[in-house]
């Protein structure tokens, strides 16, 4: 693949107008259509076909230009936008994505399966153009770009074909001779009139006798059909500009065949009429509403000057809009800059070694007890902690991006599944890691189709049980102590706990005689091969996609839960880390081993108290201000206390630091607090991965090597220790 | 046939056989040697056999190339090939044969 600069520019920008394409459009649906609104839906598919044309991207061209057409006679307000309409353009929007996909892709022409989708997209538009489906021009393998054409209504008076016909220079090297096909097509019919077109013969010098410099217009009288007319230049297909115009054909497509040609409008337009096909008046509405239409947008390229020079001022204009976008382009560039990741990362494994190397430096300062020095450690402290801040946020994006793909995803399902569903979204102001972001489109997608499929209710059942008929998702980001928690919330009939556990039993994946929780019934339906789909449906169903979801999300180190309420809704929370290299930690110490909390789970810190020291033995929680707080004891956790007491430095004094995750509080019972700390961490290697309350390590100032505890690991093992409440009661 | 002479001093150029792609570089360098004399320029066509596309549009080039040089040219005895080419391209006129001496 090998595509200039320019090209890239135009790839970039073309996706830019077709996502503003799309979000305008569905804004269309969701308020009433405003002028401006549509005004810039039809800008964007003209750049675009205009910047195509420029690159002679027939088919992108060829396409848009359908759609420009219908685009234009919604602006005019001949067509009303309406939803159905709005379908079809957002379709188009999807065709011309793939279009320009193709051309990134390095492929000449689309695919039969994409050709196909695009003629059948243009038999739906032209249905607003009232043109019958084979009036449009097509047929020519090099169609170039032809700025907008009104397609007015008015055909042209005339009951012959117009054949046009521009060979190629190496027609004759091909072995193929012109005038053969002119004298095969009169036995197919009668050539009423034929212009030969020899505008293009070069200077004599430059004239070479083997390469061929001419074109045919003829006007055709015949019975026969489109297809054997086509036949007949079948094998010059390749070689030349044919355009097949059928009787009475749009005056319109006759105007843009006369722009398409390269030869002077005037002159063309003179022949048409010589050839009788048009007759002057015809003409000269053609070129009128053009020239109206090109007045009223005021783009300069599509202005059409009757008369001499008229060529030449084209180029002129086309070359100024292409240097203005341009222009444009680089002004965005200059915003913005591409950064190769793998840069960047290096540059953030190089703040975490001067975070080490400040955090020792500052050490040094403290053991020499020099005022200055501390004083200017303190200051570079300072300054790396600012400048580790300010690289981690270039990783980190806002996830409104993705959420905002969902409007249309949602507008799609709810027809294709004929529920009238609305997508609310929250948070997406909400900043987390690029690379999560980009992982977690996918685990929505799926959530959000389930949740569409499964979740709301069709309309009559819910008119019964007396909600809105349109049903409601939510997607919902915000932070909460160092995770991103992600909602996907209905406000469907919820999930059939009943439904659910009858399949798991059924599927073998619960015994029959379960004890298990509600969400962890819920969680259920994330189990491999589980689907309560009575229904296979095209979206969800097939029993793959949660099991998809809950793997894409546990590699991210995230978790995925449910809350749910027959006939209110249902919620799946996904919260995920924030995937930092380094993170703001709160060093606290037993016996000998340092440990680092994440600070922003930490919640406070207390004193452990005597006496409930003293009841150790029996309980493993404490009374937090009427409050039962579980504990977890780091060092019976990791098996280091008696080690510590030989060493004589247990002081017998012990605090509890009490962190929250997924709202769940819980106690760390540590020896000593050493406060905030700056922690860059390491991974773990592999082989420690099966070590549960581990999340990595880190580097202490002095060089010790401190443990970064995985507070949710951690919890979990404290909940699977707590005992039942009713327990509680009793004791 | 090819010897009748309009003009007293005129280039006569005789082509003869195929006037197609064939021969098409050669005639070119004919008709540009053609071109070089000061004279007006006759060019013969009772010898064609046979016209292609290649034929055509060398003819429409010698007579561009007379007209931007301001110089006379003539078609002289077209044969029925020629004039059947002339005739599916509606290009009688444009060398001077009137449309109905084409039948």
């Amino acid at each position: 693949m090998n595509l200039d600069a320019a090209l890239q520019t135009f790839l970039v920008e073309s996706r830019e107008l077709l996502e503003d394409m799309e979000s305008r459009l569905l804004q269309t649906e969701s308020e009433a259509a405003d002028a401006d609104t549509i005004n810039a839906i039809f800008r964007a598919a003209h750049t675009i076909k205009g910047s195509a044309g420029l690159f002679g991207l027939d088919d992108v061209v060829k396409f848009t230009h359908v759609v420009e057409s219908v685009l234009d006679k919604v602006r005019d307000g001949n067509v009303p936008l309406d939803s159905n309409l709005a379908d079809i353009f957002l379709e188009s929007c999807d065709q011309i994505s793939a279009l320009v996909d193709n051309v990134a892709n390095g492929n000449d022409a689309p695919d039969a399966a994409l050709e196909q989708k695009g003629s059948g997209l243009i038999d739906r538009l032209n249905v607003y153009l009232g043109v019958a489906p084979q009036a449009v021009a097509v047929a020519a393998p090099t169609v170039v770009a032809a700025p907008e054409i009104e397609r007015s209504g008015i055909v042209a008076d005339t009951d012959n074909w117009h054949i046009s016909l521009r060979f190629g220079t190496d027609v004759f090297r091909n072995g193929m001779d012109p005038l053969a096909f002119m004298r095969y097509l009169r036995t197919l019919g009668e050539i009423v009139a034929v212009s030969t077109i020899s505008d293009a013969l070069p200077a004599f010098d430059a004239f070479d006798a083997e390469s061929c410099y001419l074109g045919f217009e003829i006007n055709f009288k015949s019975d026969v059909d489109k297809a054997a007319i086509e036949g007949v230049f079948e094998f010059v297909r390749e070689d030349a500009r044919i355009t097949i115009l059928s009787p009475r054909s749009c005056i319109a497509d006759y105007i843009e065949l006369i722009r398409n040609l390269p030869e002077e409008e005037m002159l063309l337009g003179d022949i048409l009429i010589k050839c009788g096909t048009l007759s002057e008046q015809e003409l000269n509405v053609g070129l009128n509403a053009q020239a109206e239409l090109a007045e009223e947008i005021s783009l300069p390229l599509g202005s059409i000057l009757i008369g001499n020079g008229a060529v030449q001022a084209d180029v002129v204009e086309a070359a100024v809009e292409k240097q203005q976008q341009v222009k444009d382009a680089k002004n965005k560039q200059q915003r913005l800059i591409r950064i190769d990741a793998d840069k960047l990362d290096h540059l953030i494994g190089l703040i975490g070694e001067l975070v080490i190397a400040g955090a020792g430096a500052n050490l040094i300062a403290k053991r020499s007890a020099i005022s200055e020095m501390l004083e200017a450690g303190e200051l570079m402290g300072n300054l790396i902690e600012e400048v580790r801040d300010t690289a981690l946020s270039i990783r980190m994006v806002q996830i409104g991006e993705t959420f905002s793909r969902f409007q249309r995803v949602v507008r799609d399902v709810s027809k294709e599944i004929g529920k009238d569903i609305g997508l609310i979204i929250n948070g997406a102001e909400t900043e987390l890691d690029k690379t999560v972001v980009e992982k977690i489109g996918d685990p929505l997608m799926h959530l959000v189709r389930n949740s569409m499929d499964h979740g709301i209710e069709k309309a009559e059942v819910r008119a019964e049980r007396g909600k809105p008929l349109q049903g409601t998702i939510e997607l919902n980001a915000f932070h909460d102590s160092g995770s991103i928690v992600i909602e996907v919330s209905d406000d469907g009939g919820g999930l059939n706990k009943d439904r659910i556990l009858s399949k798991a039993i059924e599927k073998g994946i619960v015994p029959a005689n379960h004890n298990l929780s509600d969400p962890e019934i819920y969680k259920l339906i994330f189990a491999a091969g589980f689907s309560t789909a009575e229904q296979v449906t095209n979206l969800s169903g097939r029993g793959v996609g949660m099991d998809v979801v809950r793997q894409n999300i546990e590699a991210l180190r995230g978790t995925i839960s449910i809350a749910s309420e027959m006939g209110v809704g249902s919620t799946m929370s996904i919260r995920l880390p924030l995937t930092l290299a380094i993170i703001d930690g709160f060093l606290v110490q037993v016996g000998r081993s340092a440990f680092v909390i994440p600070l922003d789970m930490v919640v406070e810190c207390i004193e452990l108290n005597t006496n409930d020291r003293d009841q150790e033995q029996l309980r493993n929680y404490i009374n937090l201000r009427g409050e039962v707080l579980p504990y977890i004891r780091l060092r019976e956790f990791f098996e280091i206390g008696k080690e510590s007491e030989i060493d004589g430095r247990f002081d017998g004094r012990e605090n509890i630091v009490v962190v929250r995750y997924a709202g769940v509080k819980v106690g760390i019972v540590v020896d000593t607090l050493h406060g905030e700390f700056q922690t860059v961490i390491k991974p773990m290697g592999k082989i420690f991965s099966h070590i549960r309350g581990i999340g990595g390590s880190t580097i202490l100032a002095t060089g010790e090597v401190a443990l970064i505890i995985d507070i949710r690991s951690l919890i979990e093992k404290v909940q699977a220790n707590e005992p039942q409440p009713l327990q509680l009661l009793n004791e | 046939m090819g010897s009748s002479k309009k003009k007293e001093a005129a280039t006569r150029l005789t082509l003869e056989g195929e006037l197609t792609i064939y021969m098409a570089a050669e005639l070119k360098e004919k008709l540009a040697a053609a071109l070089q004399a000061e004279l007006p320029l006759e060019i013969d066509l009772s010898q064609i056999g046979e016209i292609d596309t290649a034929g055509m549009q060398l003819l429409l080039l010698a007579k561009r190339e007379c007209v931007a040089r301001n110089k006379s040219i003539e078609f002289l005895a077209p044969s029925q090939a020629v004039l059947d080419g002339w005739q599916l391209c509606n290009l009688s006129a444009e060398f001077g044969v009137q449309t109905d001496a084409a039948g």
